[in-house]
């Protein structure tokens, strides 16, 4: 019995009636805990707060090469049509990547990283582009001006540009021709307790979301137990989004 | 002098009519479907001045502070203002936002983002359905 096991069984102990909903999300995340850490919304009318920082861990070893649910969910939840040319917009999507060594793929999600020093809001010449409190990402359309700037700063390839007249919105998602989107987390689905689309929706529960300010989340748990990277953990950005298993 | 004031006020008229203004009294009103069955957030002739401030005031505080819901949201001015016929404010002449911005002179920005259509959460999203 390793490490993670006995952690597990202690913890079931803990949660008692609720261990029977006990699906393992990762060794010692139960989903109980999961839906715990993201139903707590904000009373109405209440500001963000700095004490929260949203984030995610992906689990890379996890994530089926022919499975695309998180990035469906994600068009579904935001409105975006299926991208069909590379001028498309594109939220998230699946990066395949090969070790040349060895010849072992992996595949993953990638999508906006959610940096605590994000560079597309240091170039943004009308601060449309800004960080939410509790350390989301967002572009402010109103007053995004379309430059593209945020587009060459950022590292990721995580902003789209909109280039055609939208009419199929979803009410919660304003998006328009003109302006600069990317992943908003699914803010709107955080505003009312919920978390994103795509942690909701993937298959193998690769997608760990969770405040990594709270150190009893399942998220900081699970970062302080494995080994996770950021992605370009070299360019000292603090994306939000780690990864396991890459 | 007279016979060509009637001329360019008839000819005003005419331009008046084309967006879909009612000329009962002698000052030409924009006719827009309302649903008089409730009553707004604050009266009419308020709202008339104000909605702008109210709506302006409301997207710094929902997009920056995330604060949403609440009466003075756009979904629900949107939900109560779509008209029958199009169940948008928009699209229509006689749609509510619309009919009064035509009869107005001034360019409606809101919806080349905001969807106009009421209800619009569950038809929009398309063939697979509402969200999970």
């Amino acid at each position: 019995m390793n490490q993670d096991d006995t952690t597990a069984k202690r913890r079931a102990l803990m949660i008692g009636g609720a261990a029977a909903l006990g699906v393992l999300v990762a060794p010692g995340i139960r989903l109980v805990e999961v839906a715990a850490a993201t139903a707590a919304a904000r009373p109405e009318g209440e500001a963000v707060s700095a004490k929260v920082r949203w984030g995610m861990l992906i689990d890379a070893n996890r994530c089926d090469p022919n499975c695309h649910e998180c990035v469906v969910a994600c068009e579904r939840e935001n409105g975006l049509p299926s991208p069909k040319r590379s001028t498309d917009v594109q939220w998230i999507r699946k990066v395949e990547l090969k070790d040349r060594k060895n010849g072992r793929t992996m595949s993953l999600p990638v999508m906006c990283q959610h940096c605590a020093d994000p560079p597309c809001v240091d170039v943004c010449p009308t601060g449309a582009s800004f960080k939410r409190a509790d350390g989301i990402v967002l572009v402010d359309r109103h007053s995004c001006i379309g430059c593209r700037y945020c587009v060459m700063a950022g590292p990721y390839k995580a902003r789209s540009f909109v280039h055609e007249p939208v009419t199929t919105q979803r009410p919660e998602v304003p998006r328009g021709k003109g302006c600069v989107e990317s992943c908003t987390l699914c803010v709107h689905r955080i505003d009312r307790g919920d978390g994103p689309a795509c942690a909701k929706a993937c298959p193998t529960q690769a997608i760990l979301f969770g405040d990594l300010n709270d150190p009893d989340s399942a998220i900081s748990r699970r970062l302080r137990e494995i080994r996770a990277t950021q992605l370009r953990a070299d360019l000292a950005l603090d994306p939000a989004i780690h990864y396991v298993g890459i | 002098m007279r016979a060509r004031g009637r001329v360019l006020l008839q000819a005003l008229l005419a331009g008046a009519m084309s967006l879909a203004v009612t000329a009962a009294g002698r000052v030409p009103q924009p006719a827009y479907e309302v649903d008089k069955s409730t009553t707004c957030v604050a009266p009419p002739a308020e709202m008339r001045r104000t909605h702008m401030d109210l709506l302006k005031h409301r997207r710094d505080q929902t997009v920056h502070a995330g604060v949403r819901g609440g009466k003075t949201s756009l979904e629900t001015c949107i939900d109560c203002h779509a008209g029958k016929a199009g169940g948008a404010v928009t699209g229509r002449p006689d749609a509510f936002c619309e009919a009064c911005h035509a009869y107005a002179g001034v360019r409606l920005d809101c919806f080349e983002c905001h969807q106009s259509k009421r209800g619009a959460a569950t038809v929009v999203s398309g063939a697979q359905g509402p969200s999970r």
